[in-house]
């Protein structure tokens, strides 16, 4: 349990010592949000039809965007052989991992949900389903980005490979979370579909470590 | 006691070694001998778990090690030619880090390898050669039987190649062993040789 602290300390940490790396992501989420409106036109009506969808999916695109170096800086400096030697277990070692990516990137991207769902017109009563399907979501998309991420170790153009591997994977969360938003707009119980991101997350949690830890110690 | 019987390894299509076996008694010191390309570094993985072996095993008091990696892991102490230093955090956060893995005193490792008045220092901005020495820090952390060194005296000046000796020492006479693959003259009185050579 110490090791498995002292890993997510030491990314929170990094993370704290780096904060262009976050606010790149959280810049990234409000200007693909901020590309809708332009592209849409300015009827509020179609943006708000637009917003659920858009919101996700833009949000999922900027998680992605430090994944890459998630594994692959580890590698680099030599410190994966560090962490692999830790006694830590690699799918615990995956899991601290998963979880420091969404404390310094999925939680500041939830903090910065009500300004796109503003931009994008999104009724006001469905913004806190929002943050919650945003939040569920992107801790889906850590858990499967770190499982890609330690996949494409050691690839050329691993960057490239890693969407191509986890956003199809990502789909199930962009439906039901999309759906979850669009019910809340609408003023429908949104719950039955946060239920099932629920689920979707409770899927990858054990899963999801799993593999990478089984990618890392094969490569 | 950490034994080697008939290891072998592939490196993508080449046979880098086979039929290797050696005994590393507590106390000893083995130097890892061979041009570029031999293995050393491959050898020094194997037998520290980053790499399966291709053939043979490696029994640590005669139990095979890739039962219990995270046991073995635990008592190993691998250094590789990286130094596995977070440009961004302290020299002490970096030592810090890896006490809280495998315990420590911190100030005692700087202090042994003068690093104390650099503790506070990003890891960016020490020179190639102090980053080593803050990697060999490491060592000092905490008593595990097995040292696996790879070229660990790279860039370091002449005192700290007399504190890291002073540091082998003192492992050895408290029971622990050294595997160091080299090229430079190390500070290890009668270490036996391991010399690997290029497999046709």
């Amino acid at each position: 349990m110490t090791a498995w602290l002292a890993v997510l300390g030491r990314e929170l940490r990094l993370a704290l010592r780096h904060p262009a790396d976050a606010l790149a992501a959280v810049l990234f989420f409000l200007l693909v949000a901020a590309l809708f409106p332009f592209g849409v036109g300015p009827a509020p009506e179609t943006l708000a039809r637009l917003a659920p969808g858009a919101l996700i999916a833009s949000a999922l695109l900027a998680a992605l965007l430090p994944l890459d170096r998630l594994w692959g800086a580890e590698a680099d400096d030599g410190s994966l052989d560090l962490l692999l030697l830790s006694g830590l277990h690699p799918a615990l070692l995956a899991l601290a991992k998963a979880c420091g990516h969404w404390l310094t990137t999925g939680l500041p991207l939830l903090l910065a949900t009500p300004i796109a769902a503003a931009m994008l017109n999104l009724p006001t009563e469905a913004w806190g389903t929002a943050m919650i399907a945003l939040g569920l979501g992107s801790a889906l998309l850590s858990l499967l980005g770190t499982a890609g991420a330690a996949l494409t170790l050691g690839a050329r153009r691993g960057g490239v490979l890693l969407p191509l591997l986890v956003l199809p994977l990502a789909i199930p969360a962009v439906i039901f979370g999309a759906a979850a938003i669009e019910a809340a707009a609408g003023i429908v119980n949104p719950r039955p579909m946060l239920l099932l991101q629920g689920a979707l997350l409770a899927l990858a949690l054990p899963l999801a470590p799993l593999a990478a830890g089984a990618a890392l110690r094969g490569e | 006691m950490l034994q080697a019987h008939d290891l072998a390894c592939w490196r993508g299509e080449r046979l880098v070694f086979a039929g290797l076996g050696f005994t590393l008694a507590p106390g000893a010191a083995l130097q890892l001998l061979g041009p570029n390309g031999a293995g050393k570094s491959s050898l020094l993985r194997v037998l520290a778990g980053l790499l399966p072996p291709f053939d043979g095993s490696v029994t640590w008091d005669g139990e095979d090690t890739r039962i219990e990696p995270a046991a073995h892991a635990r008592r190993t102490r691998y250094l590789g030619h990286q130094d596995a230093l977070k440009p961004a955090l302290t020299a002490r956060e970096n030592l810090t880090f890896q006490a809280r893995l495998a315990g420590g005193d911190v100030d005692a490792a700087l202090a042994a390898m003068d690093l104390t008045p650099l503790a506070e220092l990003p890891a960016r901005l020490l020179s190639a050669g102090q980053k080593r020495r803050l990697a060999l820090a490491r060592l000092a952390l905490a008593p595990a039987p097995p040292w696996l060194l790879d070229e660990p005296t790279l860039g370091l000046d002449v005192a700290s190649v007399a504190r890291f000796g002073a540091m082998l020492a003192a492992h050895r006479a408290q029971g622990g062993a050294v595997l160091a693959a080299t090229h430079l003259p190390l500070p290890l009185p009668d270490a036996g040789e391991l010399r690997l050579e290029p497999a046709p």
